[in-house]
């Protein structure tokens, strides 16, 4: 249980960091809050030639809320976002699920992009990206880019960066108007991998009916999906709303597989039932703020 | 130019003490607190971030020490096991709350997992307000991050919510 031997670098800004990457090849690895970086090295399950540790490089670790929404720095520790209070009020499914991410210990080294980067389907914020509608700004030699979710993830832990590249930020579109959102998770051990989890926004019109549903699941596919379960609700009151019809349509939506800890059937199972009780609660959240106007 | 390495000289200050070690660089901070700086309070259980027992306050606040590498901690004030107790005005030390609470309340049986527990909730405790009371849901989340296999944790929690009540005595 020792990582393998490897290369080290802790770069002082982002273009030496491109500069070490490009010069020891792909078997370079980005090194951030290195809290599933690790594990995979003590396990032999990854091997890199060269880590290049980020954590020296200055301006990185800043949250920017705006109206639009929140831009996460690369090196912003999931415990700081969770206490962001003027990121949660722009965009609150941010405190919501960095909550559940594993255990205030691995929360306070762990950082909210480089667990985007590594791109794991179970991942809380891999699933809140792609509901919200994100993105991650990509710096390259040739210049930084913007790189929206669905051209992020490829596989399980892989995603479509190559090359030298790093990750310098992630932006988490604002919550829009007249919506809710929830997050819930199954877990067999609190703060251990999700067997199922759901993260959702609910948008009511101004007549308070239902007008827009949405919802990502956690360790439900190879990547993160977003699933637009509107008609089973759109255009009901928010009141009387039939959420478990929501839980049943998502259920006929997805693909999980089986493994050591869930069948397929189980996840969906679960999915159907995350669904409509996230669903109810992402309503009522809306639904006092449509009140409240 | 940024230098690329296979070894590194570390320096750290561990429980108030300036140390410095030679490691390599895949070493991770909890061997080179065992095996390099001596200090063998520092338990490894599971190596790879799950079980607590390697949790080690990196300026002020807990990590997993078996998650860190050794290099990363250049130039951080580390806090282990060790140096939680006080020294007292004669020579002495004197527990800290939670170390008390402990063996008050027989938290511990094999005693492995224990180090980790107790720098955990040493700081968790110590970052809370410590004139309210604490919730059950504070000792929940306090010791649901590390595993014990021996006590099923009734006088761990036992042990936080007297901890927690000796700090808030102190507190007044």
């Amino acid at each position: 249980m020792k990582p393998p031997p490897f290369r080290y670098a802790d770069p002082g800004s982002v273009d030496e960091a491109l500069d070490v990457l490009a010069a020891e090849g792909d078997g370079a690895k980005v090194l951030a809050g290195g809290q599933s970086l690790l594990p995979l090295l003590a396990m032999r399950l990854a091997a890199p030639t060269t880590l290049v540790d980020v954590n020296r490089v200055p301006g990185l670790d800043g949250v920017a809320t705006a109206p639009a929404g929140v831009r996460v720095g690369a090196l912003v520790r999931h415990a700081a976002l969770l206490r962001d209070g003027a990121a949660a009020g722009v965009q609150p499914l941010l405190a919501r699920a960095t909550a559940s991410v594993a255990h205030p210990a691995i929360r306070n080294r762990g950082t909210t992009v480089g667990s985007i980067a590594h791109a794991d389907p179970s991942g809380e914020m891999t699933a809140v990206l792609a509901l919200t509608g994100g993105s991650v700004t990509v710096a390259r030699p040739s210049g930084r880019a913007e790189v929206g979710w669905q051209d992020l993830f490829v596989g399980p832990l892989e995603t479509s960066l190559s090359g030298p590249a790093v990750v310098v930020d992630a932006f988490f579109p604002a919550l829009p108007d007249r919506s809710g959102t929830a997050f819930a998770e199954i877990a067999r051990r609190k703060g251990d991998y999700a067997v199922c989890g759901a993260a959702v926004v609910v948008s009511l019109d101004e007549d308070r009916r239902v007008a827009a549903v949405r919802a990502s699941y956690l360790s439900v596919g190879l990547v993160p999906e977003v699933h637009d379960l509107s008609e089973a609700v759109a255009g009901k009151p928010v009141d009387s709303a039939d959420w478990a019809a929501a839980g049943a349509l998502a259920r006929t939506l997805v693909d999980p597989d089986t493994d050591l800890h869930a069948t397929a059937d189980y996840r969906r199972l679960l999915v159907g039932v995350l669904t409509e009780r996230t669903l109810a609660e992402a309503a009522a959240e809306a639904a006092a703020k449509v009140t409240g106007e | 130019m940024t230098s690329i390495d296979t070894e590194r000289t570390v320096s750290l200050t561990v429980n108030g003490v300036p140390r410095e070690a030679r490691v390599p660089v895949r070493r991770v901070l909890a061997d080179a607190l065992r095996d390099d700086l001596g200090l063998t309070g520092t338990h490894v259980g599971c190596a790879h971030g799950v079980c607590g027992s390697c949790t080690v306050l990196v300026d002020g606040e807990p990590v997993r020490s078996c998650l860190v590498l050794a290099v990363q901690v250049e130039g951080a004030a580390v806090t282990t096991v060790e140096g939680l107790a006080r020294d007292d005005h004669r020579g002495g030390q004197v527990l800290h709350p939670v170390q008390e609470a402990f063996r008050e309340c027989h938290a511990l049986q094999c005693g492995f997992c224990t180090p980790g527990f107790l720098v955990t909730i040493a700081a968790g405790l110590e970052a809370r307000d410590a004139t309210q009371e604490i919730t059950e849901e504070e000792v929940d989340e306090l010791v649901g991050g590390n595993l014990c296999r021996c006590t099923g944790y009734a006088n761990i929690k036992k042990a936080v919510r007297h901890a927690a009540a000796t700090m808030r005595e102190d507190a007044r």
